[in-house]
């Protein structure tokens, strides 16, 4: 309790314009984050049947409808391997979830941000929180495909993990922006699924980071996007293959342009998101 | 001790297109950023014309540890974004505050709460919301349950909770925050009678430790019995201050109109408050000769009328009157539907009567609320003593009852004298 102890003085001036993050009131609210991503969680597993299954079996359909049909049918190099397509696709999912989840969770928190006070980052940070768990769980599914398998890493599994908080970050970013943006017009909750989609084709989830033989134009697209590097990175990290440092490099470098620009613009709307949800 | 509210110079300003049309849509921002250039041509500024509406302005007010304040006014006086400014929720547009100490709000029953979770969960739920750690949490825990007597149903989601045991259960949570400022916004409008009274000592329980507590209410009762003092605010201005019997008293005085009769909307059906469905007309008294007056005769029964336009066919509408005592204290509730029951009702104009029997209500000034709803669906409107009138003293035949008797009620009890020993 001392961290709240009894001589709290607060000052409510009007707000100043663009400012940066409290990172010290959302450590003392760290366990509010916590409990809205365990709250996330606990209510989706308990509204449906499968519960915890839907985290495994979203990704791993996806994963047989792209070997079916890219890999055997389109023959498209790679996408007839399911361990190739599930590290590409539960990365994806991770993000995926995490930035519509956090992209609609002010909205869906109306009510309470407008009743009462707490450091709004809170809710999309909770959002991607539960995407962690989600991802957690359906990772269960690729440990199990790799020993089966017989696929092992080597020294490179190090990797692994920093590339999924790279891909949080990156979900944050996008997140927060989306979240706000939402909030001041209601038309990016339609904005979301289509950019999600948009943005999987942009991915190579079922192939390689380069496509050979691809035009510049979709090759600079591929490039532009930081989930490329990022999904490369996952797949050389899990398999130990050759790490590709350069589009690793690069992608994190513009996941953090993201994650600045997506919390600095969440802050300057934050003062006014009582006002305008 | 010191203040622990102060506020000076508060002022809340709200766009008129953005409290009306709510959110905006990508099109409008969209269509105005394209309609900058003329803008700025027309009149040399790019901004887009708007109008200001001031909710609150100009608000200075000092709380000391310790005091218990009612805030009462009209709906749109300001009351709540008052709260919600202390509160943290909405910044101001003007002024400031200094608050000394944790915040704590219980600003609507059950905000925080998920419906899916169960009672336990969102115990920890509502207390992180709220700001306490989760150790805290688990150091109120049992206390909490107790308060909320919500033992037995731990483990069941709220959303089978019974309403009654849905609010006990979030102000219990919020009443064991301990902050040193506790503000309460029209919570104890629920809840019965005994929840209400155990709320009521919470909160003279928290004063008494010390900690100050600002209650928004329209029941003014419970703003008498609880309050130090009131603050009454009226246009987003703060009006006057003072002992909460005494504000009380000029602020029902200022609602009220007299003279027998108010006239929300005219001819054209338009203007007066209610919904798509009917729209209130006109409150009037009419002593028992039919006449309007506003001072009416201790004796003699009188009708209070509620005029209304239905706009579309309803059926299954509640037309209710409540009378109240000048410092607030309801007397009575009653509705239409005591007497009609079911009616189906065409478009037109109506008014629902009740008689009230003479010999019933004291001398004194009573106040009129009237409301209108589909009952448990959608309320069309309701107006809080929207009318005055006076009960009067009669000389003449039967004057030997109008003497200075206390009490509210003034019924002619049936009496028996006799001896009964030596």
């Amino acid at each position: 309790m001392a961290e709240y102890g009894t001589s709290v003085r607060t000052e409510i001036v009007p707000s100043r314009g663009w400012q940066g993050i409290d990172a010290h009131e959302l450590w003392r609210f760290r366990e509010l984050v916590y409990f809205m991503m365990w709250r996330d969680v606990k209510v989706r597993y308990k509204q449906t049947l499968l519960g915890a299954g839907w985290a495994v079996l979203q990704p791993a359909l996806m994963m047989v409808v792209f070997t079916v049909f890219l890999g055997v049918m389109a023959k498209v190099p790679g996408a007839n391997d399911p361990i190739f397509v599930y590290a590409g696709i539960l990365p994806w999912t991770f993000f995926a979830t995490a930035m519509a989840n956090a992209g609609n969770s002010l909205i869906t928190s109306e009510r309470l941000i407008t009743k009462i006070y707490f450091p709004r980052l809170a809710v999309p940070l909770g959002a991607v929180g539960a995407a962690v768990v989600d991802f957690l769980v359906a990772s269960v599914l690729l440990v199990g495909m790799m020993l089966w398998r017989g696929v092992r890493p080597g020294m490179s599994l190090i990797m692994v993990p920093i590339v999924v908080v790279v891909i949080g970050l990156a979900a944050i970013g996008m997140g927060t922006l989306l979240a706000a943006l939402t909030v001041a017009y209601r038309d990016f909750r339609y904005v979301i699924p289509f950019l999600t989609q948009f943005w999987l084709f942009a991915t190579p989830t079922a192939y390689s980071a380069l496509p050979v033989g691809a035009s510049p134009w979709v090759q600079g697209l591929v490039m532009a996007n930081p989930l490329s590097g990022l999904i490369a990175a996952f797949r050389a990290g899990l398999f130990g293959e050759h790490m590709p440092w350069g589009l690793l490099a690069s992608a994190t470098a513009l996941v953090m342009v993201i994650l600045a620009g997506g919390l600095l613009y969440f802050r300057h709307v934050e003062d006014s998101l009582a006002d305008i949800v | 001790m010191g203040a622990v509210i102060a506020t000076e110079g508060l002022g809340k300003r709200y766009l008129r297109t953005r409290a009306v049309g709510g959110y905006r849509t990508l099109r409008e921002s969209l269509m105005e950023w394209a309609a900058a250039p003329v803008r700025w041509w027309r009149r040399g500024s790019l901004a887009a014309p708007s109008e200001d509406f001031w909710a609150l302005q100009d608000v200075g007010v000092e709380v000391q540890a310790g005091e218990v304040v009612g805030v009462i006014g009209r709906n749109g006086a300001g009351k709540s974004t008052f709260l919600k400014i202390l509160s943290r929720v909405t910044r101001p547009t003007t002024g400031r505050v200094v608050l000394e100490g944790r915040v704590g709000s219980l600003l609507e029953v059950g905000t925080g709460f998920h419906p899916e979770l169960t009672g336990r969960e969102n115990i920890f739920l509502n207390g992180a919301i709220l700001g306490m750690s989760r150790q805290e949490i688990r150091r109120q825990f049992d206390e909490i349950v107790e308060f909320a007597e919500c033992g037995p149903f731990l483990e069941t989601p709220v959303k089978r909770y019974s309403s009654g045991m849905y609010v006990r259960l979030a102000f219990a949570v919020a009443a064991h925050l301990e902050p040193e400022i506790l503000l309460v916004d029209e919570v104890l409008a629920v809840g019965d009678a005994a929840f209400q009274r155990k709320c009521l000592g919470k909160m003279g329980q928290v004063a008494r430790a010390g900690r100050t507590v600002l209650l928004v209410s329209h029941n003014m009762a419970a703003v008498t019995r609880l309050c130090d003092r009131a603050l009454w605010f009226d246009h987003g201005r703060l009006r006057e201050s003072g002992p909460p019997g005494e504000i009380i008293t000029k602020y029902l005085a200022s609602t009220a109109e007299e003279g027998g009769e108010v006239w929300y909307s005219h001819a054209n059906g338009n203007g007066g408050p209610g919904s798509e469905y009917v729209r209130l007309e006109a409150i009037r008294v009419r002593s028992d000769r039919g006449l309007v007056a506003s001072t009416l005769d201790i004796r003699r029964p009188f009708h209070v009328e509620v005029q209304y336009r239905i706009l579309r066919r309803t059926s299954n509408l509640r037309v209710g009157v409540r009378l109240s005592a000048h410092d607030g204290t309801v007397l009575l509730s009653t509705t239409d539907m005591d007497h009609e029951g079911e009616l189906v009702r065409e478009p037109g104009v109506f008014v629902s009567r009740c008689e009230v029997p003479g010999e019933l209500l004291n001398c004194g000034l009573y106040y009129v609320t009237v409301g209108c709803d589909f009952p448990m669906v959608q309320t069309h409107f309701l107006v809080d003593h929207g009318l005055a009138f006076q009960i009067a003293p009669t000389g003449g035949a039967g004057g030997h009852i109008s003497d200075g008797r206390s009490g509210l009620l003034r019924l002619q009890l049936p009496w028996a004298v006799e001896q009964v020993g030596a």
